[in-house]
């Protein structure tokens, strides 16, 4: 089965009910996409198909065969930060880092979608989620500051 | 002008470029060649004796490596594992709490572990779970070790006539006078306050890799809060001599105290050794759950005699600490330093008690038996200045402590920016002015933390290119690598990015203390001050004859070390590094800085929140939330912030809505993130900071403890809110919707 990551194809081993994130994690080794409950409820698997935030760790490889898959080591792009990820550095907003990439991808996905938002909307859109370190201000000004940045 | 050109920056973290970008290094990433993968075997009874075990089966299965269970631990020939303390404890002979494991499995694939684990044949005899604190604590109850007596853990008590006991711990200081003091007021009141367990809540669930090595020793891949003490647990858990353990940092993905613990690595170090294969362990969050020591659970009771002018007289109080399954971690010894030391209290006594049940058992949390203490204690100040009718911020400026004064246990108290605080956040609400609107009310709370200090080293390389590089051993858990790089910049007078900072293993890391009781950087620093006053000195002398001034008239600054009297005569730090190394050098420049157990620097917060209750659903909406913070100075405030943020929000979630959920046996009833809740983005708002800089008289540029001391007056903050909104007091958390509408309809039927 042939799988689209970062831009580049890679023929995958692992059965087709094998987890998205396990996958990532164990068959192609990209480390960056973490698993913080398996259930689907923390959002630290997050990666993006076809430009939507999913929780990897409920996706199986076979649904998607085929489909643009953007992780965390994607996200920059010929070694330029990606604005929200400049932001997050400059607004404190990563403490643990843990929940950072799914973080980072679900903003991503938001503001692809609405690129201007209000706090209330951003506080929405990354409800799906969680960060214990941070209580979600800084990384709600970075994500407000990266779509002030983007709208230039 | 600014006092320091880098001290006090808000700079952004050193490790946030790897983190955003996916290519931090957590335990759960390492991936060695050959690797076997482990898997525990958990007891589905909270209370039950052994009676067989029978490993077989588990051992015959096709690739199987090893099947470990207690008698097979080097360490317990040694030492009983009551005192191996902080570790995964294989159950010997009996479970005492629900999911303790009983037997280790590694194998080729985590599904073949897996399904060992379900070939493993274990008979048990159930016994009647001791499930309650109070209960546990009666005399006739059975006792749930037959060889632990009260401050007398596995070992043979003073007291001859003395019987085993659930009470592991017990602790009581007494000063002044409390039948006098209680005589003495107009005023006194008593309530007793609980609180449920709660978990950290950290996003990464416990993993770790070992290696066996050649010669006999063992590689460790772990998030551990302690480097050098979790290689002193896992040789220990062995029977090794502790280096013969080498413990490789990994970013650590938050621990808030719930990472001292290691319920992986030392079964990991175990199975390597006994496979000669590396193995990974890797726990799910519902077993991070079951088994991932979360903060106890509490019953506190507070008398409080005042004046009518409001002047406290007596306090006596109790706080007893459900210890769950094991006499892991004794949450009574910091109840001693930090209950009511804020406050001026003529006769007090305070007792503290951990106490054994067949529960989950429980280890440290940000500022570990504080947030519990204080609930009650600041839920009790507020009732107390109600029932006085006086402003609840001005009565406790009225009663606050000051320097010199004798703490409850016996301390004199340093200079703490009680006043200060208080005073800030007074302004603070004055400009905000009242709060107006139904339903609506502000709850103000202290809270206070005390500080540990241990003992830390840190060397320090100038290199050829004048750069800076800092080898320290101990895991970033608070952005500590920022901090104390900002430090050797200041020193140095050098840019941060010419300041690189190094996390040894403990194989050559200096040492270092755990990261915990918020003393990192507050000790840390004057390890590395002292190595970077130490390689100045060295530079000093190599810059001395080439300026051609005396030592005592350089400064650094801007990469260069310059004469004071000259600015023109100057030489780059490079310059200097390359000179150490030739004829007229004394080799390369390497500072070494080292500190033992500082005096601690007691920090305290004082929280205001405004929330709004919805009388039909009983949902607490928080309006706004302000925390003014003694910090001594803010070496980064942005980390600070974030600290201080993130404390509030663990703080929220332990008062509405966190907490553990047992059957009538003692199992853990809510595993997953679905119904063990925490606070979302949704749940709270925007936290206003307020960094007050009362400088404290031992930490470098007037640092003190920072990260525990913002979640420790959250929970009465909260409680005292809704008071004010719904005229309803909240004894017992988490003040659920359920709970805060039931109390509203007690009070329609008063």
């Amino acid at each position: 089965m042939k799988i689209i990551v970062n831009g580049r194809e890679y023929e995958v081993a692992s059965g087709p009910a094998t987890t998205l994130l396990d996958v990532l994690r164990y068959e192609l080794r990209l480390t960056g996409t973490k698993e913080g409950c398996s259930t689907g409820s923390c959002g630290s698997c997050t990666v993006l198909v076809d430009g939507k935030a999913v929780n990897s760790c409920l996706v199986l490889i076979g649904e998607v065969e085929g489909k643009e898959i953007t992780t965390i080591e994607g996200l920059s792009q010929q070694g330029k930060l990606h604005p929200l990820q400049q932001a997050f550095m400059n607004e404190g907003a990563v403490q643990c880092g843990f929940c950072t990439p799914g973080v980072l991808l679900t903003a991503k996905s938001f503001l692809d979608s609405n690129p201007h938002p209000t706090e209330s909307q951003i506080r929405q859109a990354i409800a799906g989620n969680l960060c214990r370190c941070t209580g979600y201000d800084k990384i709600v000004r970075a994500i407000m500051s990266a779509a002030d940045y983007q709208r230039g | 002008m600014a006092k320091y050109s880098v001290v006090g920056k808000r700079l952004p973290r050193i490790d946030a470029l790897s983190k955003v970008t996916g290519a931090a290094i957590y335990s759960g990433d390492v991936t060695l060649p050959d690797m076997l993968y482990g898997k525990i075997c958990r007891s589905p009874y909270s209370h039950a004796l052994i009676r067989r075990l029978d490993v077989s089966k588990a051992r015959a299965l096709e690739g199987v490596k090893a099947v470990i269970t207690a008698d097979d631990v080097p360490g317990y020939k040694n030492r009983s594992p009551l005192l191996l303390v902080e570790m995964a404890h294989l159950a010997q002979e009996k479970v005492t709490y629900e999911s303790q494991p009983v037997a280790v499995v590694a194998a080729t694939s985590p599904e073949i572990a897996e399904k060992a684990v379900g070939l493993i044949k274990v008979e048990y005899e159930e016994l009647p779970p001791v499930l309650d604190v109070l209960e546990a604590m009666k005399p006739e109850t059975p006792p749930i070790y037959p060889n632990l007596y009260t401050n007398f853990i596995a070992r043979p008590p003073t007291d001859k006539d003395s019987k085993p006991s659930n009470i592991a711990y017990h602790m009581v200081v007494n000063r002044g006078d409390l039948e006098t003091g209680f005589r003495e007021a107009d005023l006194i009141l008593e309530n007793t306050f609980r609180t449920q367990p709660v978990h950290h809540g950290y996003l990464e669930p416990f993993a770790a890799v070992a290696k066996a090595e050649a010669n006999g020793r063992v590689t460790v891949w772990t998030q551990s809060q302690g480097a050098f003490s979790a290689r002193g647990m896992i040789a220990e858990f062995l029977g090794l001599p502790p280096t013969r353990v080498n413990l490789v940092p990994v970013e650590i993905g938050g621990a808030f105290g719930g990472k001292s613990f290691l319920p992986l690595a030392p079964l990991c170090a175990l199975l390597a050794m006994k496979t000669k294969h590396p193995v990974r362990m890797e726990m799910s969050r519902e077993e991070v759950l079951r088994d991932g020591r979360p903060a106890p659970g509490s019953v506190s009771t507070i008398k409080i005699g005042v004046t009518k002018k409001g002047y406290i007289t007596a306090v006596s109080a109790t706080f007893i600490y459900d210890a769950g399954g094991f006499p892991e971690m004794s949450h009574t010894m910091f109840v001693r330093g930090n209950t009511f030391s804020q406050y001026k209290i003529p006769n007090i006594k305070v007792e503290a008690l951990d106490v054994l049940t067949n529960k989950i058992p429980v280890t440290y949390y940000r500022a570990p038996s504080t947030p519990q203490s204080h609930f009650a204690i600041e839920s009790q100040m507020d009732l107390v200045a109600r029932a006085l009718g006086m402003d609840p911020l001005q009565f406790r400026i009225q009663n606050t402590a000051v320097e010199g004064d004798i703490t409850p246990s016996g301390e004199t108290l340093p200079k703490v920016g009680f006043k200060e605080t208080l005073e800030r956040m007074a302004e603070y609400l004055n400009q905000k002015g009242s709060l107006k609107g139904k339903n609506r009310g502000r709850g103000l709370a202290c809270g206070f933390w005390h500080g540990a200090a241990g003992s830390w080293g840190a060397y320090v390389n100038v290199n050829i290119d004048g750069s800076i590089t800092l080898v320290i051993g101990v895991t970033d858990v608070s952005g500590s690598r920022t901090s104390v790089a900002q430090i050797v910049a200041e020193e140095f007078g050098v840019p941060m990015e010419s300041v690189s900072v190094v996390v040894g293993d403990t194989d050559t890391a200096p040492w270092a203390s755990p990261s915990v009781g918020s003393q990192t950087i507050y000790s840390l620093s004057h390890a590395v001050y002292r190595a970077c006053q130490d390689a100045k000195d060295q530079l000093l002398r190599l810059a001395s004859p080439r300026l051609g001034v005396p030592t005592s008239e350089i400064f650094f600054a801007n990469g260069h070390a310059t004469a004071k009297t000259n600015p023109t005569k100057s030489i780059p730090l490079t310059a200097l590094a390359r000179s150490s190394l030739g004829f007229r050098g004394e080799g390369p420049v390497v500072g070494r800085g080292s500190i033992a157990a500082l005096p601690p620097a007691p920090s305290v917060a004082v929280h205001a929140v405004d929330v709004e209750v919805d009388k039909e659903t009983g949902k607490v909406k928080i309006l706004s939330y302000a925390v003014a913070q003694d910090v001594g100075l803010a070496i980064n405030p942005l980390s600070i912030e974030g600290q201080i943020q993130g404390a509030v929000t663990q703080g929220i979630g332990w008062a509405l809505m966190e907490g553990y959920v047992f059957d009538d046996r003692g199992k853990v009833q809510n595993t997953t993130f679905l119904d063990y809740r925490m606070p979302t983005a949704t749940d709270v708002p925007m936290i206003d900071t307020m960094l007050v800089e009362v400088s404290s008289t031992t930490g470098i540029y007037g640092l003190r403890h920072v990260g525990e001391p913002p979640i420790v007056g959250t929970l009465a903050a909260l409680a005292n809110a809704i008071h004010s909104a719904t005229g309803v007091r909240l004894k017992t958390l988490p003040m659920t919707p359920e709970a805060i509408l039931k109390g509203i309809q007690e009070q329609g039927k008063q």
